[in-house]
């Protein structure tokens, strides 16, 4: 249930106890961390874990981490991670069969039962998070495995004061302000000596937690500071897109020559897919140990860049790289809309950064739609 | 596909497994016997019926399935490929050597002669071939699996996959869906290591990007390598062309794309 509180200051030192508090309701506490040489998403038990003091410079096909002058503890943009590996995680087991006599017995599965709190999830994420919901609690089509992970969460957003190099949330409406679906919603001020978390409260859960936590009411000053670095976050957006008429932009152009550019030039590796917070697809595996006694059906992270992906009797339905490239395109930002209701895209930039060869999601759709 | 193999079903007859050794350093062999609990798995569900690394006894063929490591390089070989196949019910090559030449295909790009006599002290003793080629390119091949040397799981994978007449879940994509699944942050993207992942078939379970170094490519290109484009951003990430021209020069040196690109 959406409901919202007035907003509360804590202070930064108490950011702690948010987690242990989270912790002591049972809450496995994910979020934030430094490993080889990234923010990545993690298991966190305390504060120290966070990416503190630091921040990053993004462009495509580069990331790196930089050190700030404060001890910000969010102060960076979006990494490799993002929260759907809790929720749809990248090797999955299905279910389990043993084979008794000359039938095939199923041997449940016990339900992922883990409550897991996301702590730092960014405006772009929540909508991400809304859009996977669509793919897998679709009326009739409920994917369990999903919806049993996703039913338990707590989430502690994180508006963003600061955007990154390929961020480009305001073109597509999802940031840099969590508007739905957390329990909270930290602002994270810093002037001079004051550090302070502006927080809302969106949930029963949310308004729980924070009642047990030292916090005072927000001033009017304090509430304008922190709109005032969100819109900061605005103002520096690292990219852009032109969204308006786009999927009839996009399909009119389904045979423009930039889409041969950009093949040659992608290297069909998938990093794209992996790393961004909707992409879906899956492959299943079935394995047999050595006596075909036992059997197992494995879920998989998969990617309409692998060729795999399209393969039916004879061969794969997109051979070529462009085929590929603009598929996934198309699909995200397209055919998308009618499958789903909404676009693919979030605006994250993690399919810029984390391309190997820095091909820009903003800069092709441009070229594609000659700059309509 | 050959009819189903009885798998270990007790009272009927195991299916043969035969190992055997062309142009190669034996490490692929070694995977096999590295497979520990895995590997008295296998030998309960088959009869390993010549395998040199692991026992001298022979017994005689047509084998079920045949594991056939190294690559051609001599004339006798040229013909003793053929007898192993014409014994082999199931043929699968495993390893760079036997799936594409391995790095001793280096010989390809010279002339063997120059060096016969720089290498050797008596050169009148070496007979060899111009070329070191992989085995498909002498016999039809079953399913090749890929590796310098070959993932262990990955071995033990076809073979199950071999006793229960299903697909083998080896997949052609890039190294780089290994490494997103692992959830490792690109160490190109973020470090700017020189990595070939994104030109490299998955299979060795991210070795060296776990360990923040870039992919040397054993596993040999995926399905659709786009080594130019790779090419071209490794050089603007400052590499030199001829580190890059050596970096696809090892162990698949001989396979279609790394050569071409190579020589580009
Ligand atoms: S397509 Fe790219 S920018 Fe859009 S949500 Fe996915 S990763 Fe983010
Ligand atoms: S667009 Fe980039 S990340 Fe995506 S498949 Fe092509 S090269 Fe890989
Ligand atoms: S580290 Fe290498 S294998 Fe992993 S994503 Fe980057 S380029 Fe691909």
């Amino acid at each position: 249930m959406k409901r919202e509180d007035p907003p509360v200051i804590l202070d930064s030192k108490h950011l702690g106890l948010l987690l242990e508090s989270l912790k002591k309701s049972g809450y496995l506490t994910v979020g934030p961390t430094v490993r080889d040489g990234a923010i990545v998403i993690d298991e966190i038990d305390k504060v120290t874990q966070l990416p503190v003091g630091l921040t990053d410079t993004q462009e495509g096909g580069t990331y790196r981490l930089q050190s700030r002058k404060d001890a910000a503890f969010f102060a960076y943009n979006v990494g490799p991670h993002s929260w759907k590996k809790f929720l749809f995680p990248p090797e999955q087991r299905l279910w389990t069969l043993k084979k008794n006599g000359t039938k095939f017995q199923f041997v449940d599965i016990a339900d992922n039962t883990t409550r897991y709190a996301f702590i730092g999830v960014r405006a772009c994420e929540l909508q991400a998070m809304s859009i996977q919901d669509r793919v897998f609690q679709n009326g009739h089509f409920q994917d369990s495995h999903y919806m049993n992970v996703r039913k338990n969460i707590f989430v502690v957003a994180v508006n963003c004061t600061q955007a990154g190099g390929t961020c480009f949330c305001t073109s597509m409406g999802t940031g840099p302000e969590a508007d739905t679906g957390y329990d909270l919603a930290l602002t994270e001020v810093i002037t001079g000596s004051l550090h302070y978390f502006v927080v809302r409260s969106q949930s029963r859960n949310g308004a729980k937690v924070l009642e047990a936590l030292p916090h005072k009411p927000a001033t009017a000053a304090q509430l304008k500071t922190a709109n005032e670095m969100i819109a900061q976050a605005e103002h520096e957006m690292g990219r852009s897109l032109k969204t308006h008429n786009l999927k009839t932009l996009l399909y009119e152009n389904y045979e423009h020559p930039h889409w041969e550019a950009v093949a040659s030039r992608c290297l069909t590796c998938a990093n794209c897919t992996m790393v961004c917070p909707t992409c879906f697809c899956s492959t299943v595996e079935d394995v047999t140990d050595l006596t075909g006694e036992n059997a197992e059906r494995w879920r998989k992270w998969d990617s309409c860049f692998s060729q795999e992906f399209s393969y039916v009797h004879g061969g794969s339905v997109r051979v070529s790289a462009k085929s590929r490239y603009r598929q996934w395109l198309t699909h995200k930002l397209g055919t998308w809309v009618e499958q789903f209701g909404t676009s693919g895209c979030v605006g994250c930039g993690r399919c810029i950064t984390w391309c190997p060869v820095g091909i820009d999601i903003t800069e092709e759709v441009r070229r594609v739609t000659n700059g309509k | 596909m050959p009819a189903k193999p009885d798998a270990g079903t007790p009272g009927k007859k195991k299916p043969k497994l035969a190992v055997w050794k062309f142009a190669s350093c034996d490490g692929c062999q070694l995977s096999l016997l590295d497979c520990e609990d895995d590997l008295l798995a296998v030998a309960g569900a088959v009869e390993i019926a010549n395998f040199p690394e692991a026992s001298r006894a022979v017994v005689k063929g047509p084998y079920d399935v045949s594991l056939v490591e190294g690559s051609i390089t001599t004339t006798h070989d040229a013909e003793r490929i053929h007898q192993v196949r014409r014994a082999s019910k199931f043929l699968i090559t495993i390893g760079a050597c036997a799936t594409s030449g391995g790095i001793q295909a280096l010989r390809n790009f010279q002339n063997v002669d120059d060096y016969v006599s720089i290498v050797y002290a008596s050169p009148q003793y070496i007979s060899t071939l111009k070329t070191s080629t992989p085995i498909d390119e002498h016999i039809h091949v079953d399913f090749e699996l890929r590796g310098c040397p070959v993932n262990k799981h990955q071995l033990i994978e076809v073979l199950n996959a071999f006793l229960n007449n299903r697909k083998p879940n080896i997949p052609k994509h890039s190294l780089c869906v290994e490494c997103k699944r692992k959830g490792l942050p690109c160490v190109m993207v973020a470090q700017g290591i020189a990595c070939l992942g994104p030109i490299t078939q998955a299979g060795c379970g991210v070795l060296c990007p776990s360990y923040n170094r870039g992919c040397y490519a054993c596993f040999g290109p995926m399905e659709t390598p786009n080594v130019p484009s790779l090419m071209d951003w490794l050089e603007q990430l400052g590499v030199d062309k001829a580190d890059i021209v050596r970096a696809l020069q090892t162990y698949n040196v001989n396979a279609k794309a790394f050569r071409k690109g190579s020589l580009a």
